[in-house]
């Protein structure tokens, strides 16, 4: 039988509802939980993260300071022009890893050492990360790249990894 | 000369398209019927000018003219020709006059294809659609004038970025701008109609070809990118949540859910204000990728430019257009004559909570594609909202969406019952459940997602099969082949749907990698076959110099081929490509990147190893998808001429 027309408006509404709330509670979970927040060195050793956290750091890999570690990996450091943070990978570096050149970390702090997982470098010559331009012009020492500095031509791999 | 004239014939498109945007409507609303046609010359000749104008920078890329300054930053006179031609679109200028160039298109299709259309929807619909285009041009050349010239031409260019040389970029954008911009068919439908205040199943039956052939593209075009990025960008990922590949995928969602709703429109006369709302929606999202793309705001692997001002006024042409339709739609909804009941277990239903997934699927995409930018501007934290948060938000939604699926399309209109529905579809729902089974059994210990993505698969390919078979009842094979195509064209597109969800699941729960710093002459084993690095040669290249790795895949004993990965140095960007070696199959991809030598022992190099399983099926479904798209366009029901005819209970009611 056909309900009448309230009813069925009643019951749409209803089922709306329940999607449109087991949406808000997915995303309130992965807004907690699987997001990662993004901090320069300067914030890092400001807000003292603990090692439950996924975290984000961005810089300029310091000249010099990429080095093999004994039984695999390397480490090397992030800097902002301020503050400097040791990082350390077990895995094999991205192409287009250098010195002196912009780079994302992905992992988590201990005992000051940032552990990552992950480690993202940009794509071209040109690109600078957003999060690692914004990070450098806090500290006042953004040049614009070398060229024509239009910052064209973004690619990143692993924005989403 | 040649680029003047282009630059002059976008002025002058621009000039036809406040024609098209201004005559037809005040017409429309005086009744004049002179003042009406206009917009039908108005949508050609608009078309004709940007397409003149798109011939003239395609004519200045292909010759190398350096003193017009968009060649000289994106174009070299030694990239291969099929890389002039694409480079065309592989900036942010460029990529926006195609933009227009297909909205212009689509304007005179619709002037073209849409004789039958009563004069005054018509009329509305063309000055919508002008308006669009009008604004664009405006954008175009104001902000973005892809002629300008250089006062001291350089001898040679700038080259295009490497990692857009390549055949992706000819296919890639072409068809995700007939999807996205299709879908401004629809708004300008949607648009007009609310003018008019009238929506009937006439009008579903006009608007619905246009939204399924943008879907269809749109499906093509995303499928591409996400095979462009599979091999392209060199890591085996094939969907990233990009920022902007979800401004595509939005769009996507929301198309979907207007084809499904528009069949309820044109079958049962119903949910009209739910479509109107969605058409708007679709081209909202449309017009929000785009600004996503053009303003630089997210970081994305395809921001072209980060210039403010283009930001601002694409942002002023977003809210004028969501914003002005949404009031329109506030204002004349609720005059809309509300449609025939129907009971809660019925086709109407179902398509409602396919509506409904499709949607709340769509705005959680939408909060994690903003959350970044919504985030920094209320405490200034960055944050990235990557694939865990996709994963855990989204994909409950599509599961629920694939378990109604097969079940909504075989419940009779207005009133049937789920548990006959079921009945019938028994064979599939066990064979499902046989499999899963079988899968997780042969895959103890690991994840629960490829027996559950299996299953969800069966349970669609199995139903839409079921479906023709009912159909057909026992009218055998000549009756399976007088089937209307729009019958033919469901079961393809929800098979589609099937063969792309199995693809997903497969990939994710199986694929094995092995990423290693490598000496030439060392062997990795994974995903049970051996990858022995034989060698690395200099290569040369037309406009790059490359380094040629060897390596020999055994599966046991026997080989199975040599993968040769390139890494490619292309001088005038400076800039490195890995170009990955795939071998592809139906059953597996082997997958090999060669990367930088290693500092720390200069005769290793760092070598990634992927093998796949089942890859290429989440791109032949998507290919499905959109052929059952097509051979649903082609049903006798929306040939034109077919729409005006009709009347709306003619329809056979089961079919769509």
């Amino acid at each position: 039988m056909a309900m009448t027309r309230k009813k069925r408006r009643m019951i749409l509404i209803g089922i709306g509802a329940a999607f449109l709330a087991s949406a808000s509670l997915l995303v309130g979970v992965g807004m907690r939980d699987s997001i990662v927040f993004f901090l320069s060195p300067t914030e890092i050793t400001e807000r003292a993260p603990g090692p439950d956290q996924r975290l984000r750091v961005g810089g300029l890999v310091e000249e010099g300071s990429v080095a093999p570690m004994d039984g695999g990996g390397v480490r090397f450091a992030v800097s902002d022009g301020a503050t400097v943070q040791v990082v350390e990978f077990a895995g094999i570096l991205p192409d287009l890893f250098a010195e002196g050149q912009g780079v994302i970390a992905e992992g988590r702090m201990r005992d000051g050492l940032f552990v990552a997982s992950e480690v993202l470098a940009k794509h071209d010559e040109k690109y600078m990360p957003r999060e690692v331009e914004a990070a450098l012009k806090e500290q006042g020492v953004y040049r614009m790249p070398s060229e024509d500095g239009d910052g064209r031509a973004v690619a990143e791999p692993g924005t989403g990894g | 000369m040649i680029a003047e004239l282009g630059h002059f014939a976008l002025i002058l498109a621009l000039m036809a398209s406040l024609a098209q945007a201004v005559a037809p409507l005040i017409g429309a609303q005086m009744r004049w019927a002179d003042w009406m046609r206009v917009g039908e010359p108005a949508a050609g000749l608009a078309f004709v000018l940007t397409l003149a104008s798109f011939a003239a920078l395609t004519t200045a890329f292909v010759t190398s003219d350096f003193s017009v300054a968009l060649v000289a930053s994106n174009s070299h006179s030694a990239k291969p020709m099929l890389y002039k031609v694409s480079g065309v679109w592989g900036n942010h200028e460029g990529s926006l006059l195609l933009w227009v160039l297909i909205l212009t298109l689509y304007g005179a299709l619709i002037a073209g294809l849409g004789g039958n259309l009563p004069q005054a929807l018509k009329a509305r619909t063309l000055a919508v659609q002008g308006a669009i285009g009008a604004a664009f041009l405006a954008f175009l050349l104001f902000t973005s004038n892809p002629f300008l010239r250089l006062p001291n031409p350089p001898l040679d260019g700038n080259d295009l970025n490497p990692l857009l040389q390549d055949p992706g970029l000819a296919f890639h954008p072409p068809f995700l701008y007939l999807g996205y911009v299709g879908l401004s068919t629809a708004f300008s439908f949607a648009v007009a109609a609310l003018i008019e205040g009238r929506v009937d199943a006439a009008w579903a039956r006009w608007v619905r070809p246009w939204a399924l052939a943008a879907w269809m593209f749109l499906t093509v075009g995303i499928a591409l990118g996400s095979y462009w990025a599979y091999y392209e960008l060199g890591w085996g990922g094939w969907w990233f949540w990009d920022p902007v590949e979800n401004a595509s995928f939005m769009p996507w969602l929301a198309a979907a859910a207007l084809l499904h709703c528009a069949i309820v429109v044109e079958k049962r006369d119903t949910l009209k204000s739910w479509t109107i709302l969605l058409a708007i929606i679709g081209f909202s999202l449309s017009l929000l990728g785009t600004f996503i793309v053009r303003s630089g705001l997210l970081t994305s692997v395809h921001a072209f430019a980060s210039d403010p001002t283009r930001g601002v006024f694409i942002l002023a042409i977003l809210v004028v257009a969501v914003g002005g339709s949404l009031a329109l739609f506030a204002w004349r909804a609720p005059k809309l004559s509300p449609g025939g009941v129907f009971a809660m277990s019925s086709r109407e239903s179902f398509l409602v909570a396919n509506n409904l997934l499709l949607s709340v699927a769509c705005a959680v995409v939408l909060l994690g594609t903003m959350m970044p930018l919504i985030r920094e501007a209320w405490d200034g934290g960055r944050i990235s909202v990557g694939a865990p948060f996709f994963d855990l938000a989204f994909t409950p939604f599509m599961v629920a969406l694939a378990v109604v699926l097969p079940v909504g399309a075989m419940i009779p209109w207005k009133r049937g019952k789920i548990g006959r529905t079921l009945r019938r579809l028994w064979p599939a729902a066990a064979l499902a459940f046989a499999v899963a089974a079988l899968v997780w059994a042969l895959q103890t210990g690991r994840s629960a997602l490829a027996p559950v993505g299996i299953a969800l698969a069966i349970w669609i390919i199995g139903g839409a099969v079921i479906e023709l078979g009912a159909r057909v009842g026992r009218g055998g094979l000549g009756r399976l082949a007088r089937l209307p195509r729009a019958d033919w064209g469901k079961a393809m597109a929800h098979c589609g749907l099937g063969l792309t969800i199995f693809g997903i699941a497969a990939l994710s729960a199986w694929e094995s990698e092995a990423i290693r710093a490598l000496r030439p002459g060392a062997t990795v084993e994974t995903g049970g076959y051996a990858f022995r690095f034989d060698s690395v040669a200099p290569l040369a290249g037309p406009n790059y110099s490359a380094e040629r790795g060897t390596f020999t895949v055994f599966k046991g004993d026997a080989e199975i081929g040599v993968l040769s990965p390139e890494k490619r140095f292309f001088p005038v960007q400076r800039t490195t490509t890995s170009e990955a070696a795939i071998d592809s199959g139906l059953l597996r991809d082997l997958y090999v990147v060669l990367g930088d030598r290693q500092e720390a022992d200069p005769s290793a190099y760092a070598v990634r190893i992927y093998v796949k399983p089942f890859a290429n099926w989440i791109w032949i479904g998507a290919l499905v998808m959109a052929l059952g798209g097509l051979m649903s366009l082609t049903d006798r029901r929306y040939r034109v001429g077919a729409a005006a005819r009709r009347a709306p209970s003619a329809a056979p009611v089961a079919a769509e």
